[in-house]
Protein backbone atom coordinates (compact mmCIF):
# COMPACT_ATOMS: atom_id res chain seq x y z
CA UNK A 1 0.00 0.00 0.00
CA UNK A 2 1.36 3.29 -0.76
CA UNK A 3 0.04 6.60 0.16
CA UNK A 4 -1.45 8.58 -2.80
CA UNK A 5 1.02 10.56 -5.18
CA UNK A 6 1.80 13.90 -3.72
CA UNK A 7 1.63 13.65 -0.13
CA UNK A 8 3.39 12.26 2.44
CA UNK A 9 2.24 9.30 4.45
CA UNK A 10 1.62 11.99 7.16
CA UNK A 11 -0.36 14.53 5.51
CA UNK A 12 -2.29 11.25 4.51
CA UNK A 13 -2.71 10.68 8.01
CA UNK A 14 -3.69 13.21 9.80
CA UNK A 15 -5.47 15.09 6.98
CA UNK A 16 -8.99 16.94 8.33
CA UNK A 17 -10.65 15.53 5.44
CA UNK A 18 -11.00 11.70 4.88
CA UNK A 19 -11.39 11.22 1.06
CA UNK A 20 -12.88 7.55 0.97
CA UNK A 21 -14.19 5.07 3.74
CA UNK A 22 -10.64 2.71 3.54
CA UNK A 23 -8.86 6.47 4.52
CA UNK A 24 -11.17 7.08 7.52
CA UNK A 25 -10.53 3.60 8.70
CA UNK A 26 -6.95 4.18 8.21
CA UNK A 27 -6.83 7.25 10.27
CA UNK A 28 -8.74 5.57 12.90
CA UNK A 29 -6.20 3.32 13.69
CA UNK A 30 -3.25 5.64 13.86
CA UNK A 31 -5.45 7.71 16.06
CA UNK A 32 -5.12 4.48 18.30
CA UNK A 33 -1.79 3.67 17.23
CA UNK A 34 -0.34 7.36 19.09
CA UNK A 35 -0.76 6.67 22.29
CA UNK A 36 0.12 3.39 22.19
CA UNK A 37 3.73 3.89 20.50
CA UNK A 38 4.33 6.78 23.06
CA UNK A 39 4.22 4.27 25.70
CA UNK A 40 6.91 2.78 26.27
CA UNK A 41 5.66 -0.81 29.12
CA UNK A 42 2.95 -1.09 25.85
CA UNK A 43 5.90 -1.43 23.73
CA UNK A 44 8.22 -3.89 25.10
CA UNK A 45 4.67 -5.95 25.58
CA UNK A 46 4.39 -5.76 21.71
CA UNK A 47 7.62 -6.33 21.01
CA UNK A 48 7.79 -9.68 23.43
CA UNK A 49 4.50 -10.89 21.79
CA UNK A 50 6.16 -9.58 18.67
CA UNK A 51 9.24 -11.91 19.16
CA UNK A 52 7.84 -14.93 20.08
CA UNK A 53 5.37 -14.95 17.35
CA UNK A 54 8.87 -14.60 14.64
CA UNK A 55 10.36 -17.87 16.70
CA UNK A 56 7.01 -19.31 15.96
CA UNK A 57 7.34 -19.10 12.72
CA UNK A 58 10.97 -19.13 12.49
CA UNK A 59 11.33 -22.59 14.73
CA UNK A 60 12.57 -24.91 12.18
CA UNK A 61 15.57 -22.45 11.69
CA UNK A 62 16.51 -21.34 15.18
CA UNK A 63 15.83 -24.41 16.93
CA UNK A 64 19.56 -26.52 17.06
CA UNK A 65 17.95 -29.91 17.43
CA UNK A 66 15.16 -31.75 16.71
CA UNK A 67 12.90 -31.52 19.90
CA UNK A 68 11.91 -34.68 20.42
CA UNK A 69 15.51 -36.39 19.24
CA UNK A 70 16.46 -38.61 22.45
CA UNK A 71 20.70 -38.82 23.25
CA UNK A 72 20.68 -41.54 26.48
CA UNK A 73 24.29 -41.21 26.84
CA UNK A 74 24.01 -37.22 27.42
CA UNK A 75 21.06 -36.55 29.78
CA UNK A 76 20.59 -33.68 32.12
CA UNK A 77 23.56 -31.80 31.06
CA UNK A 78 24.18 -28.14 32.07
CA UNK A 79 24.65 -25.46 29.45
CA UNK A 80 27.13 -26.27 27.15
CA UNK A 81 28.41 -24.90 23.44
CA UNK A 82 26.10 -27.82 21.87
CA UNK A 83 23.34 -27.57 23.83
CA UNK A 84 22.68 -23.61 25.10
CA UNK A 85 20.58 -24.63 27.70
CA UNK A 86 21.60 -27.93 28.37
CA UNK A 87 19.78 -31.38 28.16
CA UNK A 88 16.44 -32.66 30.21
CA UNK A 89 15.99 -36.57 31.44
CA UNK A 90 16.01 -37.76 27.76
CA UNK A 91 18.89 -36.18 26.59
CA UNK A 92 16.35 -33.61 24.73
CA UNK A 93 17.68 -30.36 23.93
CA UNK A 94 16.18 -27.77 26.08
CA UNK A 95 16.79 -24.60 23.80
CA UNK A 96 15.21 -26.10 20.98
CA UNK A 97 12.19 -27.73 22.97
CA UNK A 98 11.71 -23.90 24.43
CA UNK A 99 11.30 -22.71 20.71
CA UNK A 100 9.16 -25.73 19.32
CA UNK A 101 6.66 -24.57 22.58
CA UNK A 102 6.20 -21.18 21.37
CA UNK A 103 4.46 -23.54 18.65
CA UNK A 104 1.99 -25.24 21.12
CA UNK A 105 1.75 -21.78 23.22
CA UNK A 106 0.52 -19.68 20.38
CA UNK A 107 -1.86 -22.39 18.93
CA UNK A 108 -3.50 -22.47 22.52
CA UNK A 109 -3.85 -18.68 22.84
CA UNK A 110 -5.03 -18.44 19.42
CA UNK A 111 -7.70 -20.93 19.47
CA UNK A 112 -8.91 -19.88 22.93
CA UNK A 113 -9.47 -16.40 21.76
CA UNK A 114 -11.00 -17.31 18.59
CA UNK A 115 -13.36 -19.55 20.85
CA UNK A 116 -13.88 -17.05 24.14
CA UNK A 117 -14.09 -13.68 22.09
CA UNK A 118 -17.05 -14.31 19.45
CA UNK A 119 -18.98 -16.48 22.56
CA UNK A 120 -18.70 -13.68 25.18
CA UNK A 121 -19.82 -11.29 22.69
CA UNK A 122 -22.36 -12.54 21.22
CA UNK A 123 -23.81 -13.86 24.56
CA UNK A 124 -22.90 -10.74 26.17
CA UNK A 125 -24.48 -8.09 23.37
CA UNK A 126 -27.76 -10.61 23.00
CA UNK A 127 -28.61 -10.57 26.90
CA UNK A 128 -27.98 -7.06 27.77
CA UNK A 129 -29.65 -5.48 24.14
CA UNK A 130 -32.91 -7.81 24.04
CA UNK A 131 -32.82 -8.06 28.29
CA UNK A 132 -36.29 -9.61 29.89
CA UNK A 133 -36.25 -13.31 29.86
CA UNK A 134 -33.20 -14.10 27.21
CA UNK A 135 -31.00 -11.68 29.65
CA UNK A 136 -32.42 -13.80 32.83
CA UNK A 137 -31.61 -17.05 31.05
CA UNK A 138 -28.19 -16.00 29.21
CA UNK A 139 -26.68 -14.65 32.66
CA UNK A 140 -27.91 -18.08 34.56
CA UNK A 141 -25.88 -20.13 32.31
CA UNK A 142 -22.49 -18.04 32.39
CA UNK A 143 -23.81 -17.56 36.54
CA UNK A 144 -23.30 -21.25 36.76
CA UNK A 145 -20.16 -21.24 34.85
CA UNK A 146 -18.62 -18.41 37.13
CA UNK A 147 -19.29 -20.42 40.04
CA UNK A 148 -16.23 -22.79 39.57
CA UNK A 149 -12.50 -21.66 39.96
CA UNK A 150 -11.58 -21.44 36.25
CA UNK A 151 -8.44 -24.21 36.60
CA UNK A 152 -10.87 -27.04 38.46
CA UNK A 153 -13.22 -26.46 35.42
CA UNK A 154 -10.88 -26.41 33.05
CA UNK A 155 -9.54 -29.67 34.73
CA UNK A 156 -13.07 -31.49 35.36
CA UNK A 157 -13.31 -30.52 31.38
CA UNK A 158 -10.27 -32.24 30.42
CA UNK A 159 -10.46 -35.36 32.17
CA UNK A 160 -14.06 -35.54 30.75
CA UNK A 161 -12.71 -34.89 26.96
CA UNK A 162 -9.43 -37.04 27.67
CA UNK A 163 -6.01 -35.52 27.78
CA UNK A 164 -4.55 -33.91 25.07
CA UNK A 165 -3.76 -30.30 24.00
CA UNK A 166 -6.92 -29.98 21.86
CA UNK A 167 -9.22 -31.02 24.57
CA UNK A 168 -7.27 -29.00 26.46
CA UNK A 169 -8.40 -25.90 24.19
CA UNK A 170 -11.73 -26.55 24.23
CA UNK A 171 -11.82 -26.68 28.20
CA UNK A 172 -10.24 -23.68 28.64
CA UNK A 173 -11.85 -22.07 25.75
CA UNK A 174 -15.21 -23.29 27.13
CA UNK A 175 -14.24 -21.70 30.72
CA UNK A 176 -13.58 -18.47 29.12
CA UNK A 177 -16.23 -16.71 27.95
CA UNK A 178 -18.53 -16.08 30.90
CA UNK A 179 -16.24 -13.34 32.52
CA UNK A 180 -16.45 -11.43 28.89
CA UNK A 181 -20.13 -12.02 28.48
CA UNK A 182 -20.74 -10.07 32.01
CA UNK A 183 -18.35 -7.23 30.16
CA UNK A 184 -20.02 -7.29 26.87
CA UNK A 185 -23.21 -7.28 28.37
CA UNK A 186 -22.63 -4.30 30.85
CA UNK A 187 -20.87 -2.40 27.97
CA UNK A 188 -24.04 -3.16 26.06
CA UNK A 189 -26.53 -1.52 28.71
CA UNK A 190 -24.90 1.16 28.68
CA UNK A 191 -24.69 1.90 24.89
CA UNK A 192 -28.73 0.38 24.45
CA UNK A 193 -29.83 3.40 25.93
CA UNK A 194 -27.95 6.24 24.32
CA UNK A 195 -29.76 7.93 21.41
CA UNK A 196 -27.69 7.27 18.91
CA UNK A 197 -29.33 3.69 19.32
CA UNK A 198 -32.39 5.07 19.41
CA UNK A 199 -31.91 6.93 16.27
CA UNK A 200 -30.75 4.00 14.51
CA UNK A 201 -34.70 2.37 15.73
CA UNK A 202 -36.01 5.40 14.60
CA UNK A 203 -34.98 4.68 10.74
CA UNK A 204 -35.78 1.42 10.87
CA UNK A 205 -33.02 -1.09 11.75
CA UNK A 206 -33.75 -4.31 12.97
CA UNK A 207 -32.53 -5.41 16.50
CA UNK A 208 -30.10 -7.66 15.00
CA UNK A 209 -28.20 -5.21 12.55
CA UNK A 210 -28.04 -2.85 16.14
CA UNK A 211 -26.53 -5.09 18.22
CA UNK A 212 -24.27 -6.02 15.42
CA UNK A 213 -23.37 -3.33 13.71
CA UNK A 214 -23.62 -0.81 16.39
CA UNK A 215 -23.46 -2.53 19.89
CA UNK A 216 -20.58 -4.58 19.52
CA UNK A 217 -18.04 -2.45 17.61
CA UNK A 218 -18.20 -0.21 20.59
CA UNK A 219 -17.57 -3.27 23.31
CA UNK A 220 -14.49 -4.66 21.00
CA UNK A 221 -11.87 -2.13 22.52
CA UNK A 222 -12.68 -3.14 26.39
CA UNK A 223 -12.99 -7.29 25.25
CA UNK A 224 -9.69 -6.97 23.35
CA UNK A 225 -8.17 -5.12 25.98
CA UNK A 226 -9.87 -7.84 28.39
CA UNK A 227 -8.74 -11.19 26.25
CA UNK A 228 -5.11 -9.95 25.88
CA UNK A 229 -4.89 -9.86 29.80
CA UNK A 230 -6.83 -12.97 29.98
CA UNK A 231 -4.27 -14.74 27.78
CA UNK A 232 -0.99 -14.25 30.61
CA UNK A 233 -4.11 -16.36 32.35
CA UNK A 234 -4.46 -18.69 29.69
CA UNK A 235 -0.98 -19.37 29.47
CA UNK A 236 -0.25 -20.30 33.03
CA UNK A 237 -3.71 -22.24 32.77
CA UNK A 238 -2.30 -24.47 29.58
CA UNK A 239 0.71 -24.53 31.53
CA UNK A 240 -0.49 -26.43 34.80
CA UNK A 241 -2.78 -28.54 32.58
CA UNK A 242 0.33 -29.53 30.88
CA UNK A 243 1.84 -30.13 34.16
CA UNK A 244 -0.60 -31.99 35.48
CA UNK A 245 -0.20 -34.32 31.85
CA UNK A 246 -3.73 -33.14 30.61
CA UNK A 247 -2.58 -30.59 28.03
CA UNK A 248 0.28 -31.79 25.62
CA UNK A 249 0.52 -35.13 25.23
CA UNK A 250 4.94 -36.48 25.21
CA UNK A 251 6.78 -35.86 23.84
CA UNK A 252 5.19 -32.40 22.55
CA UNK A 253 7.51 -29.71 23.51
CA UNK A 254 5.04 -28.01 25.48
CA UNK A 255 6.22 -25.53 28.53
CA UNK A 256 3.95 -26.40 31.27
CA UNK A 257 5.08 -30.28 30.47
CA UNK A 258 8.58 -29.01 30.68
CA UNK A 259 8.16 -28.14 34.40
CA UNK A 260 6.56 -30.86 35.36
CA UNK A 261 9.24 -33.59 33.86
CA UNK A 262 11.91 -31.32 35.38
CA UNK A 263 10.53 -31.37 39.11
CA UNK A 264 12.22 -34.17 39.63
CA UNK A 265 15.31 -33.11 39.37
CA UNK A 266 14.98 -29.42 40.89
CA UNK A 267 17.28 -29.65 43.15
CA UNK A 268 20.13 -31.14 41.21
CA UNK A 269 19.58 -29.86 37.46
CA UNK A 270 17.81 -26.56 38.40
CA UNK A 271 17.64 -25.55 34.86
CA UNK A 272 15.37 -28.05 33.55
CA UNK A 273 12.39 -26.52 35.12
CA UNK A 274 13.76 -23.04 35.29
CA UNK A 275 14.02 -22.38 31.28
CA UNK A 276 10.39 -23.35 30.66
CA UNK A 277 9.26 -21.43 33.69
CA UNK A 278 11.24 -18.34 32.57
CA UNK A 279 9.64 -18.36 29.05
CA UNK A 280 6.30 -18.55 30.53
CA UNK A 281 6.81 -15.97 32.65
CA UNK A 282 8.62 -13.18 30.14
CA UNK A 283 5.50 -13.98 27.64
CA UNK A 284 2.81 -13.47 30.27
CA UNK A 285 4.43 -10.29 31.13
CA UNK A 286 4.68 -9.44 27.24
CA UNK A 287 0.68 -9.83 27.06
CA UNK A 288 -0.17 -7.98 29.96
CA UNK A 289 2.29 -4.68 29.64
CA UNK A 290 0.41 -5.40 25.73
CA UNK A 291 -2.90 -5.34 27.23
CA UNK A 292 -2.40 -2.53 29.79
CA UNK A 293 -1.17 -0.78 27.02
CA UNK A 294 -4.06 -1.05 24.43
CA UNK A 295 -6.46 -0.76 27.60
CA UNK A 296 -4.46 3.34 27.21
CA UNK A 297 -4.98 3.34 23.59
CA UNK A 298 -8.83 1.71 22.81
CA UNK A 299 -10.67 3.54 25.88
CA UNK A 300 -13.24 5.21 24.16
CA UNK A 301 -13.86 7.01 27.16
CA UNK A 302 -10.40 8.71 27.41
CA UNK A 303 -10.32 9.96 23.78
CA UNK A 304 -13.10 12.32 21.74
CA UNK B 1 -58.40 21.84 6.62
CA UNK B 2 -56.89 19.24 5.16
CA UNK B 3 -56.15 16.06 6.30
CA UNK B 4 -54.36 15.63 9.65
CA UNK B 5 -50.55 14.65 9.25
CA UNK B 6 -50.32 13.88 13.10
CA UNK B 7 -53.62 12.74 15.12
CA UNK B 8 -53.29 11.75 18.95
CA UNK B 9 -56.44 11.62 20.71
CA UNK B 10 -56.45 10.45 24.62
CA UNK B 11 -52.61 9.75 24.87
CA UNK B 12 -51.63 8.71 28.01
CA UNK B 13 -48.20 7.31 29.03
CA UNK B 14 -46.96 6.12 32.69
CA UNK B 15 -43.82 5.45 33.45
CA UNK B 16 -44.44 3.16 36.62
CA UNK B 17 -46.25 4.79 39.19
CA UNK B 18 -45.53 8.30 37.27
CA UNK B 19 -47.65 9.63 34.71
CA UNK B 20 -45.86 11.12 32.07
CA UNK B 21 -48.57 12.28 29.67
CA UNK B 22 -51.59 12.34 30.72
CA UNK B 23 -54.94 12.74 28.21
CA UNK B 24 -53.58 14.50 25.36
CA UNK B 25 -55.27 15.36 22.11
CA UNK B 26 -53.80 17.71 19.43
CA UNK B 27 -53.78 17.45 15.53
CA UNK B 28 -51.30 19.04 13.22
CA UNK B 29 -52.51 19.83 9.75
CA UNK B 30 -50.33 18.68 6.76
CA UNK B 31 -47.56 21.21 6.34
CA UNK B 32 -48.24 23.13 8.96
CA UNK B 33 -45.44 23.88 11.92
CA UNK B 34 -46.74 23.01 15.45
CA UNK B 35 -44.76 23.51 18.44
CA UNK B 36 -44.70 22.14 21.53
CA UNK B 37 -44.04 24.20 24.68
CA UNK B 38 -43.80 23.28 28.19
CA UNK B 39 -41.00 23.34 30.63
CA UNK B 40 -38.25 20.01 31.39
CA UNK B 41 -41.04 17.06 32.89
CA UNK B 42 -43.93 18.35 31.41
CA UNK B 43 -44.12 14.74 29.14
CA UNK B 44 -43.64 17.19 26.06
CA UNK B 45 -40.28 14.65 25.00
CA UNK B 46 -42.56 11.42 25.54
CA UNK B 47 -45.22 12.25 23.60
CA UNK B 48 -42.45 12.72 20.67
CA UNK B 49 -41.23 9.34 21.35
CA UNK B 50 -44.31 7.65 21.07
CA UNK B 51 -44.97 9.26 17.54
CA UNK B 52 -41.94 8.31 16.61
CA UNK B 53 -42.32 4.44 18.03
CA UNK B 54 -39.53 4.87 20.48
CA UNK B 55 -42.02 4.25 23.65
CA UNK B 56 -44.11 0.74 23.16
CA UNK B 57 -46.56 1.20 26.36
CA UNK B 58 -49.10 3.84 25.77
CA UNK B 59 -52.94 4.40 25.17
CA UNK B 60 -55.07 6.35 23.10
CA UNK B 61 -54.92 6.86 20.12
CA UNK B 62 -52.33 7.72 17.61
CA UNK B 63 -52.15 8.57 13.97
CA UNK B 64 -49.15 9.60 11.73
CA UNK B 65 -49.47 10.23 7.79
CA UNK B 66 -52.41 8.12 7.81
CA UNK B 67 -50.92 5.43 9.68
CA UNK B 68 -52.16 4.14 13.05
CA UNK B 69 -49.83 3.38 15.78
CA UNK B 70 -49.77 -0.12 17.17
CA UNK B 71 -47.34 -1.50 19.52
CA UNK B 72 -45.01 -2.23 16.68
CA UNK B 73 -43.78 -0.15 14.24
CA UNK B 74 -43.56 -0.88 10.77
CA UNK B 75 -40.87 -0.37 9.05
CA UNK B 76 -42.29 1.58 6.25
CA UNK B 77 -43.70 4.03 8.91
CA UNK B 78 -39.60 5.23 8.83
CA UNK B 79 -40.08 6.34 5.51
CA UNK B 80 -42.58 8.80 6.32
CA UNK B 81 -42.01 10.17 9.79
CA UNK B 82 -38.51 10.74 11.16
CA UNK B 83 -37.30 12.34 14.55
CA UNK B 84 -34.10 14.77 15.42
CA UNK B 85 -32.88 14.59 18.37
CA UNK B 86 -31.81 16.66 21.36
CA UNK B 87 -27.91 16.57 21.59
CA UNK B 88 -25.87 15.63 18.36
CA UNK B 89 -22.92 14.97 20.92
CA UNK B 90 -25.14 11.53 21.86
CA UNK B 91 -27.19 11.06 18.47
CA UNK B 92 -24.29 9.69 16.43
CA UNK B 93 -22.50 6.33 16.56
CA UNK B 94 -19.02 7.69 17.83
CA UNK B 95 -17.51 4.45 15.55
CA UNK B 96 -19.70 5.48 12.02
CA UNK B 97 -18.62 7.95 9.38
CA UNK B 98 -21.18 10.52 8.29
CA UNK B 99 -20.78 7.96 4.99
CA UNK B 100 -21.96 5.14 7.36
CA UNK B 101 -24.69 6.86 8.97
CA UNK B 102 -26.50 7.63 5.86
CA UNK B 103 -25.31 4.86 3.49
CA UNK B 104 -26.82 2.20 6.42
CA UNK B 105 -30.27 4.49 6.36
CA UNK B 106 -30.16 3.54 2.56
CA UNK B 107 -29.08 -0.01 2.88
CA UNK B 108 -32.06 -0.34 5.34
CA UNK B 109 -34.79 0.62 2.81
CA UNK B 110 -33.31 -0.36 0.13
CA UNK B 111 -32.64 2.91 -1.69
CA UNK B 112 -31.71 3.27 -5.42
CA UNK B 113 -28.89 5.76 -5.78
CA UNK B 114 -27.70 5.80 -2.65
CA UNK B 115 -24.52 7.57 -3.25
CA UNK B 116 -26.07 10.08 -5.67
CA UNK B 117 -28.61 10.78 -2.95
CA UNK B 118 -26.30 10.73 0.15
CA UNK B 119 -24.21 13.85 -1.63
CA UNK B 120 -27.72 15.63 -2.08
CA UNK B 121 -28.81 15.20 1.20
CA UNK B 122 -25.49 16.35 2.60
CA UNK B 123 -25.65 19.59 0.21
CA UNK B 124 -29.20 19.94 1.56
CA UNK B 125 -28.19 20.40 5.10
CA UNK B 126 -25.30 22.45 4.04
CA UNK B 127 -22.81 20.55 4.51
CA UNK B 128 -19.90 20.01 1.33
CA UNK B 129 -18.68 16.89 0.23
CA UNK B 130 -15.07 17.03 2.26
CA UNK B 131 -17.23 16.02 5.36
CA UNK B 132 -18.59 13.06 4.19
CA UNK B 133 -16.03 10.33 5.42
CA UNK B 134 -15.55 12.04 8.75
CA UNK B 135 -15.70 11.06 12.49
CA UNK B 136 -18.72 12.84 14.82
CA UNK B 137 -15.37 13.54 16.55
CA UNK B 138 -14.46 15.71 13.94
CA UNK B 139 -17.40 17.77 13.27
CA UNK B 140 -18.52 20.86 15.85
CA UNK B 141 -21.49 20.49 17.26
CA UNK B 142 -23.79 22.38 14.33
CA UNK B 143 -22.22 20.10 11.80
CA UNK B 144 -23.00 17.27 13.58
CA UNK B 145 -27.06 18.25 13.70
CA UNK B 146 -26.92 19.29 10.36
CA UNK B 147 -25.62 15.14 9.99
CA UNK B 148 -28.40 14.40 11.97
CA UNK B 149 -31.34 16.39 10.01
CA UNK B 150 -29.78 14.61 6.76
CA UNK B 151 -30.19 11.31 8.42
CA UNK B 152 -33.62 12.07 9.16
CA UNK B 153 -34.15 13.76 5.29
CA UNK B 154 -32.50 10.49 3.48
CA UNK B 155 -35.51 9.04 3.57
CA UNK B 156 -38.12 11.87 2.64
CA UNK B 157 -40.31 11.46 5.45
CA UNK B 158 -43.17 14.05 4.66
CA UNK B 159 -43.14 14.77 8.99
CA UNK B 160 -40.68 15.66 10.70
CA UNK B 161 -40.56 15.44 14.63
CA UNK B 162 -37.84 17.65 16.26
CA UNK B 163 -36.65 17.42 19.77
CA UNK B 164 -34.89 21.04 20.93
CA UNK B 165 -33.15 20.62 18.27
CA UNK B 166 -31.33 23.88 18.63
CA UNK B 167 -30.86 23.46 22.73
CA UNK B 168 -27.68 21.72 23.12
CA UNK B 169 -26.10 24.47 20.51
CA UNK B 170 -24.64 27.84 21.17
CA UNK B 171 -26.63 31.05 20.14
CA UNK B 172 -25.18 31.46 16.82
CA UNK B 173 -25.33 27.90 15.38
CA UNK B 174 -28.78 27.99 16.78
CA UNK B 175 -30.06 30.67 14.49
CA UNK B 176 -28.18 28.92 11.47
CA UNK B 177 -29.88 25.82 12.44
CA UNK B 178 -33.80 26.99 12.51
CA UNK B 179 -32.60 29.08 9.24
CA UNK B 180 -32.10 25.36 7.75
CA UNK B 181 -34.86 23.85 9.22
CA UNK B 182 -37.11 27.19 7.94
CA UNK B 183 -35.76 26.49 4.21
CA UNK B 184 -36.01 22.61 4.52
CA UNK B 185 -39.49 22.98 5.49
CA UNK B 186 -40.46 25.71 2.26
CA UNK B 187 -38.33 23.01 -0.12
CA UNK B 188 -39.96 19.52 0.61
CA UNK B 189 -43.42 20.74 2.39
CA UNK B 190 -42.66 19.13 5.76
CA UNK B 191 -44.48 18.95 8.74
CA UNK B 192 -42.88 19.90 11.75
CA UNK B 193 -44.02 18.84 15.22
CA UNK B 194 -41.38 20.81 17.31
CA UNK B 195 -41.04 20.12 20.93
CA UNK B 196 -38.89 23.43 23.07
CA UNK B 197 -38.80 24.59 26.16
CA UNK B 198 -37.92 27.73 24.59
CA UNK B 199 -41.01 30.10 22.89
CA UNK B 200 -38.59 31.95 21.21
CA UNK B 201 -37.79 29.58 18.89
CA UNK B 202 -40.85 27.91 18.77
CA UNK B 203 -42.57 31.53 18.03
CA UNK B 204 -39.74 31.50 15.28
CA UNK B 205 -40.79 28.78 13.78
CA UNK B 206 -43.91 27.50 14.36
CA UNK B 207 -47.64 28.79 13.13
CA UNK B 208 -49.43 27.27 15.98
CA UNK B 209 -48.29 26.18 19.91
CA UNK B 210 -49.60 23.93 22.28
CA UNK B 211 -48.59 24.14 25.89
CA UNK B 212 -47.93 21.43 28.23
CA UNK B 213 -47.49 21.05 32.03
CA UNK B 214 -47.47 18.05 33.89
CA UNK B 215 -48.67 15.63 31.26
CA UNK B 216 -51.85 17.52 30.05
CA UNK B 217 -52.35 20.08 27.41
CA UNK B 218 -53.20 23.36 29.01
CA UNK B 219 -53.43 25.85 26.03
CA UNK B 220 -53.55 26.06 22.10
CA UNK B 221 -52.99 29.14 20.31
CA UNK B 222 -51.96 30.51 17.15
CA UNK B 223 -48.36 32.10 17.24
CA UNK B 224 -49.46 35.87 16.11
CA UNK B 225 -52.23 35.33 18.43
CA UNK B 226 -49.95 34.59 21.38
CA UNK B 227 -47.61 37.61 20.08
CA UNK B 228 -50.76 40.18 20.28
CA UNK B 229 -52.63 39.25 22.99
CA UNK B 230 -52.83 37.68 26.13
CA UNK B 231 -53.15 34.15 26.49
CA UNK B 232 -55.50 32.73 28.61
CA UNK B 233 -53.96 30.47 31.01
CA UNK B 234 -51.57 32.05 33.54
CA UNK B 235 -49.08 29.28 32.80
CA UNK B 236 -48.69 30.22 29.48
CA UNK B 237 -48.45 33.89 30.90
CA UNK B 238 -45.78 32.60 32.78
CA UNK B 239 -43.78 31.28 29.66
CA UNK B 240 -44.61 34.44 27.70
CA UNK B 241 -42.89 36.27 30.80
CA UNK B 242 -39.76 33.91 31.17
CA UNK B 243 -39.05 33.76 27.32
CA UNK B 244 -38.43 38.06 27.54
CA UNK B 245 -35.43 36.85 29.89
CA UNK B 246 -35.92 36.33 33.80
CA UNK B 247 -37.95 38.95 35.93
CA UNK B 248 -39.31 39.03 39.31
CA UNK B 249 -43.14 39.78 37.67
CA UNK B 250 -42.63 35.77 35.80
CA UNK B 251 -42.14 34.36 39.56
CA UNK B 252 -45.38 36.14 40.63
CA UNK B 253 -47.46 34.60 37.70
CA UNK B 254 -46.18 31.55 38.64
CA UNK B 255 -47.31 31.66 42.54
CA UNK B 256 -50.85 32.29 40.75
CA UNK B 257 -50.52 29.26 38.76
CA UNK B 258 -49.53 26.74 40.85
CA UNK B 259 -52.63 25.85 42.88
CA UNK B 260 -50.71 25.10 45.85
Amino acid sequence: MRAPTGTTWREYLTAATPTSRRHATVQRVYLAWVPFSRNPTAIVGLVIVALVVAVAMFAPWLASHSPIAQDLSYRLAPSTAAHWLGTDELGRDIYSRLVWGTRTVLRVIFLVAVITGPIGLIVGAAAGYVGGWWDAALMRITDIFLAFPRLILALALTSALGPGIDNAIIAIGLTGWPPLARLARAETLTIRSSDFIAAARVVGASASRIVFRHVMPLCMPSLIVRLTLDMAGVILIAAGLGFLGLGAQPPQPEWGAMIASGRKFVFDQWWIAAYPGIAICILSLGFNLFGDGLRDALDPKAST
Amino acid sequence: MTEAAIAVNELSVRFGLATAVDNVSFSVASGESFGLVGESGSGKTTVLRVLAGLIGHWTGRAQVGGHALGAKRPKALARVVQLVFQDPYASLHPLHTVDRVLSEVATIHGLANAQKRIVGTLQAVGLGPEFRFRFPHQLSGGQRQRVAIARALILEPSILLLDEPTSALDVSVQAEILNLLRRLRAERGLTLLLVSHNLAVVANLCDRVAVMRLGRLVEQADVERLRTSTPEHAYTRQLLAASRGYDRAAAEIEEQASPA
